[in-house]
């Protein structure tokens, strides 16, 4: 599936012209016409589309937004609130931007799991897992400082506590702080950097998104088999098979996206973000927007020293690491079979994980006494042995199900036991479909 | 996609199962002594009917006319509600006209003229509503050292917290009105009495439905008979507590019966849109077995 021979020709003079100066309608038909897709991906394959489009989004409402929006600690919160009274469907625009960021996410972890459970991440795909780990960081650095613009009181009070973590820095901890808030608290020179800043990152994530797409046109993509495409049969031309597939994927999705938008906008928020940020009223509770609760009761769960390292600075670097494990996925997994179809244990362990990243999530949103405490420990421990242990020691041990020789047999197989002894290839039974 | 389900069918379960443990421990941990409650608020708001709930719901304007003048005569006394200006009070059904006067009946100090002179004058639709203190310093120096919370956006700014699984049932049911349902059971949650041996602060008063303690500065703001309406409702503290509810859900949220309208129309567009994907994808694969 590597950059093969091109298959385009120009039809017509304005086609020719542009391909002896500057292929880009070349590029264009070899990446998204011609391109050949494993004919067996499954709708957890439509994610990469649906966070295109997602990002899109969010750019575009988020311009629109910031032509309205006045990055000032004295008008910030009513600047937003501006936007959602007067300004001509600035409600709808606010409301998207603000539960786009959500969906973002739920898209990306639907994406990131979906690379776990099929062994997306493995040779030669490490690379192309790295840079969509990349974009996930920047993406919370994002949607971090996204969170704060409104200038409300989770706002201020969760950009207080998320730039206290680099104050447990050794050494350079303060300068850090400092130098992040501009000052000494937060205030309106951390409001003002971060509006440039989550004004700048999206266009820094559309970069490495490119970096993401030209990598996977190079390799290919996995499939659920994760077994690599070895001949023409294996596969079906992006268009229209995969377009048309992605295409659906993406209504249902923005279905759902809508339907939050426009009947549950503050179901995803909390209610204290609708009083305006008091430097001197703390909140009974500082919880972060959901998508990082995992991350929250991880940094929460190290509540004891370890030698020299205290507990904010072991939460700290436990958060961090619990990302940077992503980052080493490629190398941790010895498993020389990708897929986990094929893997009964890791199979298992794959959903015991997702449970366990719910159950932080959740963990999270709880305030840190009592059982919760020791819950958040197991769950950080279960989280960590995931990844350093259960990932290097059952590729070894581990004996995994018989591989098909290739997508075409694993395909036929398949819709021969659902399809009830329909001839293979021919019309399978349609709920099998997907 | 039967795989895909069937997935989603197990992480639902193993996310039940978890949540139910959570529970389990969360309940054992509450089993807290009645006099000194460590959990707020003590009472769950009560779930009122709310026109605007559901996917239909729309305000009933004849209730935010009597909300607006619940909170004009009573609550304004100590609220601002600095967000809402009176033009937009043509969304309670009033007309142009009718705003105008509404507007007139306010002082507004404005200024300076090209004398340098800060002056009154009476309000215009394009004023909001004037703040009752000069400033939050001086709110709170009239209301025992607390500033009364402006009022805008009150209804978005209150909930409390659902808890697991409700907060899933939600989703499903479209429960977004935890706002007006705290206001109503606060207003109507003064009399109760406090359990035996529970020590209400000074200058406090004792409140079930209080979310941030045992209980608040504002005293009982409402009783039956205070205000008086022409169109024949009950003069009780619970309908002005559902009327004054309802006026503040429009006044945090003035847009919704537009958002809700908009959201049903893009709605229905997907759906038939996303059928016609689904029978064309279907359409295309035909034949290639996947």
């Amino acid at each position: 599936m590597s950059e093969g021979h091109s298959t385009y020709t120009p039809k017509t003079g304005i086609e020719r012209w542009f391909d002896a100066r500057m292929p880009l309608p070349r590029m264009v038909y070899d990446s998204f016409i011609a391109y050949p897709v494993p004919r067996n991906l499954n709708y957890a394959w439509t994610f990469g589309g649906i966070l295109a489009i997602m990002l899109v989004a969010q750019i575009l409402t988020g311009i629109v937004l910031a032509m309205h929006y006045t990055a000032d600690t004295n008008l910030a919160f009513g600047s937003v609130e501006k936007i959602m009274r007067d300004v001509n469907s600035g409600w709808l625009l606010r409301y998207l931007h603000s539960n786009g960021a959500s969906f973002f996410f739920v898209a990306v972890y639907i994406h990131i799991f979906r690379g776990l459970y099929y062994g997306s991440y493995k040779a030669p795909r490490e690379l192309l897992w790295i840079l969509g780990c990349i974009i996930y960081l920047l993406m919370m650095a994002t949607g971090f400082m996204g969170y704060v613009l409104p200038w409300g009181q989770m706002s201020f009070w969760g950009a207080t506590v998320i730039t206290g973590f680099f104050s447990a820095i050794p050494l350079v901890g303060d300068w850090i702080q400092q130098l992040l808030l501009g000052g000494f608290a937060v205030d309106n020179p951390t409001l003002n950097r971060f509006f440039a800043l989550h004004y700048l990152l999206p266009f820094m994530i559309a970069g490495v998104v490119v970096l993401h797409v030209w990598a996977l046109h190079v390799v290919g993509q996995s499939n659920p088999t994760g077994i690599e495409v070895k001949s023409k049969t294996d596969t079906v031309a992006f268009t229209p098979y995969a377009t048309i597939k992605d295409a659906f994927g993406m209504i249902v999705f923005l279905f759902v996206f809508a339907y939050f938008v426009f009947y549950l906008p503050n179901f995803l928020g909390h209610p204290d973000n609708y009083t305006v940020a008091n430097p001197l009223k703390t909140p009974a509770h500082i919880v972060p927007e959901w998508y990082f609760l995992p991350f929250y009761a991880i940094l929460r769960a190290i509540t004891f020293n370890i030698g020299p390292i205290n507990s904010k600075l072991g939460g700290v670097l436990c958060m961090f690491g619990a990302i940077v494990m992503l980052f080493l996925v490629p190398w941790l997994d010895t498993s020389k079979v990708r897929s986990a179809v094929y893997r009964p244990w890791y199979k298992l362990f794959f959903w015991l994980f997702v449970a366990d990243a719910i159950l932080l999530g959740w963990l999270g949103s709880q305030p840190a006494e009592g059982s919760f405490v020791f819950m958040a420990q197991m769950a950080t421990l279960f989280y960590f042995a995931f990844f350093l242990v259960v990932l290097p020691v059952l590729g070894l041990i581990e004996t995994p199900r018989r591989l098909p020789n290739s997508i075409t047999e694993a395909v036929l197989e398949k819709n021969k036991g659902a399809g009830g002894g329909h001839p293979a290839g021919a019309n399978a039974a349609p709920e099998t479909k997907g | 996609m039967k795989k895909i389900l069937t997935s989603l069918a197990l992480l639902g379960l193993l996310a039940g199962g978890i949540g139910a443990v959570g529970s389990v421990a969360m309940a054992a941990e509450e089993a807290h002594n009645a006099a000194a409650p460590t959990h707020f608020p003590i009472d769950e708001p009560k779930e009122m009917d709310w026109s605007f709930a559901g996917p239909f719901g729309t305000y009933d304007k004849a209730q935010l006319q009597r909300g607006l003048k619940v909170y004009k005569e009573v609550c304004s006394a100590c609220h601002s509600m600095n967000l809402v200006a009176f033009r937009t009070l043509e969304g309670l059904g009033y007309s142009e006209a009718q705003v105008k006067s509404f507007a007139a009946e306010y002082t507004i100090h404005d200024g300076p003229n090209d004398a340098g002179d800060m002056f009154d004058r009476p309000g215009k639709p394009s004023d909001h509503f004037p703040a009752p203190f000069a400033n939050e310093e001086a709110a709170a120096a009239s209301n025992g050292g607390a500033a009364p919370p402006d009022m805008s956006l009150l209804a978005k700014a209150r909930g409390v917290e659902r808890g697991f699984p409700r907060f899933v049932f939600d989703i499903f049911t479209q429960y977004a009105q935890g706002g007006p349902d705290y206001i109503h059971s606060l207003l109507t949650g003064y009399d109760e009495t406090p359990p035996a041996g529970m020590v209400i602060p000074e200058g406090t008063h004792y409140n079930p439905y209080f979310m941030s303690g045992v209980s608040l500065k504002m005293p009982k703001p409402l009783s039956d008979g205070q205000v008086t309406y022409d169109d024949g409702s009950p003069q009780t503290v619970d309908q002005y507590s559902r009327d004054v509810s309802a006026f503040l859900m429009w006044a945090a949220e003035p847009h919704m019966e537009d958002r809700k309208k908009t959201g049903f129309r893009v709605l229905v567009f997907l759906a038939l849109f996303g059928t016609l994907m689904y029978l064309t994808k279907r359409k295309v694969w035909e034949g290639v077995a996947h």
